[in-house]
């Protein structure tokens, strides 16, 4: 049987990789990895960070959770964190008068609509016009990158700031104290958006598992002809688990933003300047938490762990950032293809413990995800 | 009927001794034994969840015993896999087929297969191996044409082709006729006694007692587990079986007795609705089915019977005409309409539409009423309190056999999975109750249990349309039979006073009822007296 325990060991697989390469750049792998936990998760303050850092993983799983169940593979996060975060700031820009108790919960949710509208183009996509949501979640993402990187420069730029040889930097001015998300423990990072992607998961996970909703989504998920027979409305379930995707994601948008250091909208003109790559890690993150979202936030918080120790080892060893990120896709690598060979072994018991059904290749294809990333890419 | 004397005196092909398998909360095979000799035909006979099919997947490698052993031609075996069955010259025709549908049949053939041209294919060598097997086997089927082209009958002929292809000396066949035409079994059965004939042992199951005993040397009756009995089958009847199926002794089922029917609750007018290719697959029907009446659609499958189905069930929009239930027209409604407006359905592939397989037991029986406020608190969540109870009582109404309540459904037996979605469609208390195949698949006293259902329904006041290849249960349970031929009804018959025989030419196209059955374009079909046994 193939159970869940492939997930920590297919990491720790990747790390003793890891171990190697860090060897052949002449570093002590020890050295490395107890920086690496170290800086992960010794101290309040180490611990902050990564649970700072986790918090839009999460959102992005639990948004994940929900369009993955309903098998709608929303590989949008990134330009949904992007539309959340747009929408949010302007709303912050726009109306830096207003009291905290009002501001706060107000770019909250304007950063979950802008998501859900991002997301939602590509759930009326699917459900009603059949195309495919995976290459129109990657389509909107660049697209949101691109009117980012239009606005940061352009109307919405920090005009005030000195003039630098290379032009202006594509980020807003620093958004009113009242729209900031107040810190939890002082001298930390900590603020209210670790909480809010918790209640987030937590919503997540009543809604999958005790509401009408959460139970046509996960019937929708794993049999539409049954579903549909059963009197469900495929395309609306469709729709709707995408805006929901999209709204988590949109909430990572405005943590991204109002939880940050600097408290403003910032990016470099790269595609995941602004992001980090969140919309991402957050899908291997709901991948490692099975597709649940209370695993999800134990997942994010030791992915969140890799990647602030990541840094911490760079400085300890000094081998290249290069080598960190080269960790991080091997782990991200691993645990994607142990999902893809659990997904295997899975429609191979289904089959044979009772006949399954013919059509077996499309079935395998539309459940795992690497191999329909594969098929958007070409 | 089958193996000639000499043949069937040499040592068995293959011996299982002691056979245990225990699944969570069931044991599967209790200490079974099981032998099949050369050139014979070895059925296996019980009711749903006897242990049928996993006996069989402990032969071909799915599943290894708990306890046991198997040996072939005399040799101990071990079979960690269906790889490792195949290359033992076992082979296997499941109920739902193993081909890929985009390849042709001849790329299915050689699917696995080392190739005799090394890494090259060699699939014109492979064709022709195909035709000759299905010339001399009576297997008509086209090697180069798409598995997706072809129909069920043709699917399964290229399973068996399949197994002769890699010459297998013991082929299994998991109810091969639960998805055939009359015509297409006899079909089988001719190239299945051929296959005996040259020696090859058999393995039949079959849940329809005339095929039993028409086919096989042997039956062995399986009850809950443990072998109960193996006879010569020219030595039982059909009664006798049936009993030792259940360990009881049960009764004739009554034909019809017909109600009263009452006004019309299903209008169907001028129906026509589009196939899957476009073209059209009801062409015009108008049909009515009035309170208390059960009304069976006979026909071929693929005259239309599915297409019509899904146009009345709100899942497939018809291009033209209307759906009256109750007076309200639902045409080109979504099937949740429909459903409110008081059908129930049970369609045809239980597995893929009937039920979600991943779910358990209890969520598969409020499949259809995740939005019932009897189950839901205030703001759309489930009382799950409430949809527990609820299933407990429809598991215990119907007689649904299930470890669990929390049990994933595909873990149960096809018998027992249809008792579940006839449970919840019946739950819903629908005014037109639609029944594809409603026993396909299913034992005889399931299937019994399954009628009686039906003709209460009826008596309550429901409309019933039951849409079925299986004469015998058209003939059995309706009070009026519509026969579909090319997406039109060609013909009604009272089942109480038409033969079989007439039916059965309607079926093949044969409009005028009464002609002489030998005459007729159709197969012959055989006497309906003589072996409906039960
Ligand atoms: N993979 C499995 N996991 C758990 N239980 C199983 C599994 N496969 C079969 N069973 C159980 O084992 C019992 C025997 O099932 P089996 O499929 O062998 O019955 P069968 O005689 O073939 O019935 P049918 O006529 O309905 O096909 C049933 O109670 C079934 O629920
Ligand atoms: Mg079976």
């Amino acid at each position: 049987m193939v159970g869940w325990a492939v997930l920590p060991v297919s990491a720790l697989a990747a790390l003793a990789i890891g171990a190697v390469l860090i060897l052949a750049f002449g570093a002590n792998p020890i050295t490395g990895y107890r920086a690496l936990l170290n800086g992960a998760f010794g101290g309040s303050y180490a611990l902050a960070s990564t649970a700072q850092k986790a918090t839009p993983l999460l959102l992005v799983a639990a948004g994940t959770c929900v369009a993955v169940r309903a098998n709608v593979w929303n590989i949008g996060g990134e330009g949904q964190i992007v539309a959340g975060a747009l929408a949010s700031t302007a709303t912050a820009l726009a109306l830096p008068g207003l009291p905290g108790w009002l501001l706060v919960p107000l770019v909250l949710v304007v950063a979950a609509a802008g998501g859900a509208l991002w997301a939602g183009v590509a759930g009326v996509f699917k459900a009603y016009f059949n195309v495919n949501e995976i290459l129109s979640t990657i389509m909107l993402n660049l697209v949101a990158v691109q009117v980012m990187n239009y606005l940061l420069s352009g109307p919405m730029v920090n005009r005030s700031q000195s003039f630098s040889v290379t032009g202006l930097i594509p980020q807003t001015r620093l958004l009113s104290s009242r729209s900031w998300l107040p810190t939890l423990v002082p001298g930390t990072q900590l603020n209210l958006g670790v909480l809010v992607a918790l209640a987030v998961a937590a919503a997540v996970y009543v809604l999958l598992w005790h509401s009408g909703f959460g139970f046509r989504a996960r019937a929708v998920g794993l049999s539409p002809e049954a579903a549909a027979y059963a009197g469900m409305s495929v395309r609306r379930t469709t729709v709707n688990a995408m805006l929901l995707s999209g709204a988590a994601c949109g909430l990572a948008g405005a943590v991204l933003v109002f939880g940050s250091i600097s408290h403003r909208m910032v990016t470099d003109g790269s595609l995941t300047g602004f992001t980090g790559n969140d919309g991402f890690n957050g899908i291997v993150v709901a991948l490692f938490g099975g597709l649940n979202p209370a695993w999800s936030v134990v997942s994010a918080f030791l992915f969140g762990g890799l990647l602030v120790g990541g840094t911490a080892m760079q400085g300890a060893t000094g081998v290249p950032t290069d080598l960190v990120t080269t960790i991080e896709g091997l782990v991200v690598v691993f645990v994607v293809s142990m999902d893809f060979l659990r997904t295997g072994a899975r429609l191979r018991q289904e089959v044979t413990e009772r006949g399954g059904d013919g059509d077996l290749p499309a079935r395998a294809r539309s459940r795992s995800l690497v191999l329909r990333l594969a098929r958007a890419r070409v | 009927m089958a193996g000639t004397p000499e043949v069937a005196s040499a040592g068995p092909l293959l011996e299982m001794r002691g056979i245990t398998k225990r699944f969570p909360g069931v044991l599967a095979n209790d200490n079974v034994d099981f032998d099949v000799r050369p050139g014979e035909v070895h059925a296996l006979f019980g009711e749903n969840g006897a242990g049928k099919s996993t006996l069989m997947h402990v032969l071909y490698g799915i599943h290894q015993p708990d306890r046991g052993t198997i040996a072939l031609g005399g040799r101990p075996v071990r079979i960690p896999s269906p790889a490792a069955a195949i290359a033992m010259g076992i082979g296997m025709v499941h109920q739902h087929f193993m081909l890929v549908p985009t390849l042709t049949v001849a790329e299915n053939v050689s699917l696995g297969l080392k190739s005799s041209r090394g890494p090259l294919k060699d699939l014109s060598r492979v064709a022709a191996r195909v035709e000759e097997l299905s010339e001399s086997y009576g297997l008509r089927v086209h090697p180069s044409a798409k598995v997706w082209q072809l129909s069920v009958g043709e699917r399964q002929r290229v399973e068996i082709i399949k197994a002769l292809y890699r010459e297998s000396r013991l082929l299994v066949l998991d109810e091969p006729t639960a998805v055939l035409t009359p015509g297409e079994v006899d079909e089988l059965f001719a190239a299945l006694r051929k296959m005996a004939s040259e020696g090859c042992g058999l393995v039949f199951i079959s849940h329809k007692i005339r095929e039993v005993l028409g086919l096989s040397d042997r039956v062995t009756v399986l009850r809950a587990g443990r072998r109960v009995a193996t006879v010569q089958a020219g030595e039982v009847s059909g009664e006798q079986l049936a009993e030792m199926m259940v360990g009881r002794h049960i009764n004739r089922e009554d034909l019809t007795a017909s109600a009263v029917p009452g006004r019309a609750r299903l209008s169907v007018k001028g129906l026509v609705v589009r196939g899957d290719r476009g073209t059209e697959a009801v062409r015009g029907v108008s049909l009515e089915v009035r309170a208390g009446e059960i009304v069976g659609i006979a026909g071929v499958s693929g005259n239309g019977q599915r297409e019509l189905e899904e146009a009345i069930a709100g899942l497939r929009p018809p291009a033209q005409g209307s759906v009256l239930v109750d007076g309200a027209e639902l045409a080109g409604r979504p099937s949740g309409a429909v459903r409110r407006a008081g059908l129930g359905y049970v369609p045809e592939e239980r597995m893929r539409h009937g039920v979600v397989g991943e779910f358990s037991v209890a969520e598969n029986l409020m499949l259809a009423s995740s939005n019932d406020p009897a189950l839901l608190r205030r703001p759309g969540f489930l009382r799950r309190r409430a949809v527990r109870a609820r299933a407990r009582e429809l598991v215990a109404a119907f007689d649904v056999r299930t470890p669990s309540l929390a049990t994933p459904v595909r873990n149960l037996s096809g018998g027992n999975i249809q008792k579940l979605i006839v449970a919840r469609e019946l739950a819903a208390q629908p005014k037109v109750f639609l029944v594809a195949q409603p026993t396909r698949g299913i034992d005889v006293t399931a299937a019994r249990y399954i009628h009686e259902r039906l003709r209460a329904e009826a008596a309550k006041g429901t409309a019933v349309l039951i849409v079925s290849e299986d004469l015998d249960e058209v003939m059995t349970v309706s009070t009026r039979v519509l026969v579909m031929y090319e997406g039109r009804v060609i013909g009604e018959a009272d089942p109480r006073h038409t033969t079989r025989e007439a039916i059965g030419l309607m079926m093949a196209g044969v409009v005028a009822a009464g002609a002489e059955p030998a005459r007729g374009p159709g197969r012959e079909l055989e006497a309906a007296a003589d072996a409906e046994v039960v």
